[in-house]
């Protein structure tokens, strides 16, 4: 791949001419903003965040989708650059709840982050706002469309696994939203509760809902550990609190690893101290089971236990 | 197998029938070139390329199409031009893509043309989506085998075997039409494989388009050919290189293909020699509105707009005067009166801030408020916003929010700044060209009219008197007291002696209008205003 020198803010720097203006910035320490932007999905271009300016176009580029090309001069932090991020950013926070106090991504939120980077605030107003679609009917995740800015990572992510394509885009327009297979709820879809998109989701609309209550973003400490289920090896953060490990969350699936709920399950078990009782999916419904069945250990613990009996374990 | 020579037998035995069905309908005049053309005021200043066989010859025949002409251009250049020479030629014309941009469709065939891959594709565009827009139907419609023929030198030129016409599902007589052409040029051998013994293979299907605006756009279109949600791809790749199912695609408007056989039949410099320098040819405009004479009308590229309505549509309707014309659709912008006699091309449009657009052409007189117009075009653009990027999704419903408070008369001061300010973003930042263009209704007319916005917001007057909730009722000086008007209002909000001049107390006023009705007809002392 052949290189190109570019000049960004003022820096030159020599890339490979397949890298894209943001990457280019991010080897200049040069960071974008972007919420729909993410290097393991397909790029989209859609949240419009990542907009620079360059000299000789007189349009607005995103540099998520905008290759790098010899000599091209950029500014990242122009007038016009920063004017359409804080309105794209305030088009955000207008339809947004102000629910940041109980939110469970505070602190992790990039909307939350942007605002803070730009300066703008929640301001009432009597237009429209998206309409309130919570839905708890899984006892992993917790979907709130009230707060999701249709980034479509969810989208993506879930569609990288290929039996899975559960989440896409429904209706148009300001009435736009993420739904489950034909509309339906988590629990009756054919979600498979492997919290790929819960990884992804940039603010509080998908988030891990054996989280709640336990433990904030800023709290306490987290360790990185890998699934031992199969040999992909996902990984997921145990999150401690005054020494009691309260949960385990996803971490963003690389390099084709896929997730899954046994695995964290697994992992759950393995970390928590007091983990919360397991639930399997049957016939489109979540019922509460018991952690054998869950991780399909039924008839190994019988067998374990016949062999017990024979053979006691050696000393 | 199909030959040249049975083409032109076709065209000699066919030609005198068409021409005595033409003769005996009488609404024809047969040049001695071979050309004909609608007769009648209406069709004097046309000029006649796309539209040229329209009215004339019958759609379901493809002996009728043979008779004037047709694929003699395609058949020709099989034989006698190498691809790369069409490409040149294509160039040389300077067509311009009649479906709003304007891009040279030479350039964009070069493109497909220089990019080598094992598979190409054709697509037109025929999803005609702009509210009050039916250039493109027209055609499809009454003339589909002049579309077919002009992807099938595009598709020769660039070496694409496959073509597909993406038509909106509710043009069922296009659809129908459609499909019969393709029947019959297959059958006939001007479509399939090895056409005209050359080797060359060309089909073209059809796909139906579900009806939102927004897959007009190419690379929505695209997506929605290849089975997902119809919205706009970034523009990583271009589509001429790596469009539908990632191979190098060409994507032309209806109008733009019916201009194709045409400049390779009568030539380059021919077609040259008609319309501007910068936009030569002609375009199809669909003129409507409060105008007398609505209908289809082409005529040579840099006509002045005031020949337009005036020479072509006879003016305005009733009498009143002229306050703006629209260009564009929903994407483009209002062009004030004193600006009538604006050349319309490509860039003279873009220069006072409209656009060519597909084609749409909307009179308005005096009785109409700018600002409810920019609120009708924006109302539609959110409706069809795809919902993919934040400016225009959530942009544009702000801007419509502004523009219902500012009709209503609930508008503040800044509020035109606020617009303004928000259009900006809007066009800059937005995705694809629906919301890049979505606020030019908006910018144009703050920028022609400000004075009916700030009389909205400042006055809460409605200066067209268009407003419903901006009118006031009055009783002028005419009155004669006689309390017909008092005894009507459901709210006994009018007050007054008898013999002596009534009040309408407007604070109170519900705006029903039964003063209005109650006075006496030759009295006619209430006013809406
Ligand atoms: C929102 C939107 C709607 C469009 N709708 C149409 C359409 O209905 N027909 C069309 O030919 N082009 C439409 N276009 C333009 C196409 O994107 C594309 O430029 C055109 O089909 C290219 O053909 P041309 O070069 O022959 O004009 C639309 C563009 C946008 C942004
Ligand atoms: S749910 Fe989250 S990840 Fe999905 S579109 Fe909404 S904001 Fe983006
Ligand atoms: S500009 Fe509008 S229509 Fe185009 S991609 Fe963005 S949301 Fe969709």
């Amino acid at each position: 791949m052949a290189n190109v020198t570019i000049t960004i803010d003022g820096k030159n720097i020599t890339v490979p001419s397949d890298l894209s203006i943001l990457e280019a910035a991010k080897k200049l320490d040069i960071e974008i903003p972007a919420l729909c932007y993410d290097p393991e999905l397909e790029i989209v271009a859609a949240c419009r965040l990542c907009v620079v300016e360059i000299e000789g176009s007189n349009k607005l580029q995103t540099s998520c989708s905008t290759r790098v090309k010899e000599g091209m001069n950029i500014n990242t932090k122009s007038e016009r650059v920063v004017k359409a991020r804080k309105d794209v950013l305030q088009l955000l926070l207008d339809s947004h709840p102000n629910d940041c106090l109980t939110c469970q991504k505070s602190g992790e939120c990039y909307l939350q982050k942007y605002a803070y980077d730009y300066g703008l605030k929640f301001r009432e107003h009597n237009g429209a706002m998206r309409p309130e679609l919570l839905d708890t009917s899984s006892p992993y995740i917790l979907k709130d469309n009230a707060k999701c800015i249709l980034c479509g990572k969810c989208v993506r992510t879930c569609a990288q696994v290929s039996d899975r394509k559960v989440l896409s885009f429904a209706e148009r327009g300001y009435d736009t939203k993420i739904v489950c297979d034909a509309d339906q709820t988590m629990e009756e879809s054919s979600c498979v509760s492997c919290n790929r998109c819960v990884t992804v989701c940039p603010v509080g609309a998908l988030v891990d809902k054996r989280l709640l209550g336990k433990i904030r973003s800023w709290e306490g400490t987290s360790k990185v550990v890998s699934c031992k289920s199969c040999q992909y090896g996902c990984e997921f953060e145990v999150k401690s609190k005054d020494i009691n490990n309260v949960a385990v969350v996803a971490r963003p699936p690389a390099n084709g690893r896929p997730l899954c709920l046994k695995g964290r399950l697994n992992t759950e078990l393995l970390y928590v101290d007091n983990p919360e009782e397991p639930y399997r999916k049957i016939g489109g419904k979540f019922v509460e089971t018991s952690w054998e069945k869950a991780l399909g250990l039924t008839e190994v613990i019988e067998k374990l236990e016949k062999l017990g009996k024979k053979y006691p374990p050696s000393k | 197998m199909l030959t040249l020579d049975k083409l032109q037998q076709i065209k000699k035995e066919h030609r005198p029938v068409l021409e005595a069905r033409l003769r005996e309908a009488g609404n024809v005049d047969i040049h001695e070139d071979g050309s004909i053309v609608l007769n009648g005021d209406y069709y004097k200043k046309q000029v006649r390329i796309a539209l040229k066989n329209c009215g004339i010859i019958n759609p379901g025949s493809i002996e009728d199409y043979i008779s004037v002409d047709g694929y003699s251009a395609f058949a020709n250049l099989l034989f006698n031009k190498s691809r790369a020479d069409i490409i040149e030629d294509m160039t040389a014309s300077n067509l311009r893509g009649r479906g709003g941009a304007g891009f040279p469709t030479g350039r964009k065939w070069a493109e497909a043309f220089k990019y080598d891959d094992d598979q190409k594709y054709m697509i037109c565009n025929a999803d005609e989506g702009d509210p009050g827009a039916f250039m493109d139907r027209s055609i499809l419609e009454n003339d589909p085998h002049c579309v077919l023929e002009g992807m099938a030198i595009g598709g020769y030129a660039v070496g694409a075997t496959q073509g597909f016409i993406y038509v909106r599902a509710e043009y069922p007589i296009a659809v129908k039409r459609l499909k019969i052409a393709i029947e019959q040029a297959k059958e006939l051998g001007i479509l399939g494989k090895n056409i005209l013994g050359t080797g060359f293979d060309f089909d073209i299907e059809l796909r139906l388009g579900s009806g939102a605006f927004v897959c007009g756009e190419g690379t929505a279109l695209i997506e929605s050919i290849e089975g997902k949600r119809g919205m706009p791809r970034t523009k990583i790749h271009r589509t001429a290189h790596k469009g539908l199912w990632q191979k190098p695609t060409i994507i032309n408007n209806v109008e733009t293909y019916a201009n194709v056989p045409v400049i390779f039949q009568r030539g380059v410099d021919w077609f040259r020699s008609i319309g501007t320098e910068k936009s030569p040819g002609t375009k199809v405009f669909a003129l409507v509105g409060k105008v007398e004479k609505a209908g289809l009308v082409e005529v040579p590229m840099g006509m002045p707009l005031r020949e337009i309505v005036y020479d072509i549509g006879g003016g305005v309707q009733n009498g009143k005067a002229f306050k703006a014309v629209q260009t564009g659709g929903p994407s483009g912008g209002c062009i004030p009166a004193e600006l009538i006699d604006t050349p319309v091309d490509f860039e003279s449009l873009a220069k006072i801030g409209s656009i060519m657009g597909s084609g749409g052409m909307v009179v308005m007189d005096e009785n109409t408020c700018m600002v409810d117009i920019a609120r009708f075009f924006l109302d539609f653009t959110v409706e069809e916003s795809c919902g993919k990027c934040v400016p225009c999704r959530e942009g544009t419903k702000r801007m419509l929010e502004l523009l219902d408070k500012v009709v209503e008369g609930n508008g503040e001061e800044g509020d035109i700044e606020r617009m303004v300010s928000l259009a900006d973003t809007i066009t800059s930042a937005s995705l694809c060209g629906l919301g890049q263009t979505a606020s030019n209704p908006v910018t144009t007319t703050i920028h022609y009219f400000r004075n009916e916005y700030e009389a909205h917001i400042k006055d809460h007057k409605c200066p067209a008197g268009s407003c419903a909730a901006l009118l006031e009722y009055f009783i002028t000086d005419k009155c004669i007291g006689c309390g017909k008007c008092a005894k009507a209002c459901p709210v006994s909000c009018i007050s007054g002696k008898l013999k002596e001049r009534h009040v309408i107390d407007q604070e109170q006023c519900i705006k029903c209008g039964a003063c209005m009705e109650a006075c006496p007809p030759k009295v006619s002392a209430v006013i809406k205003r």
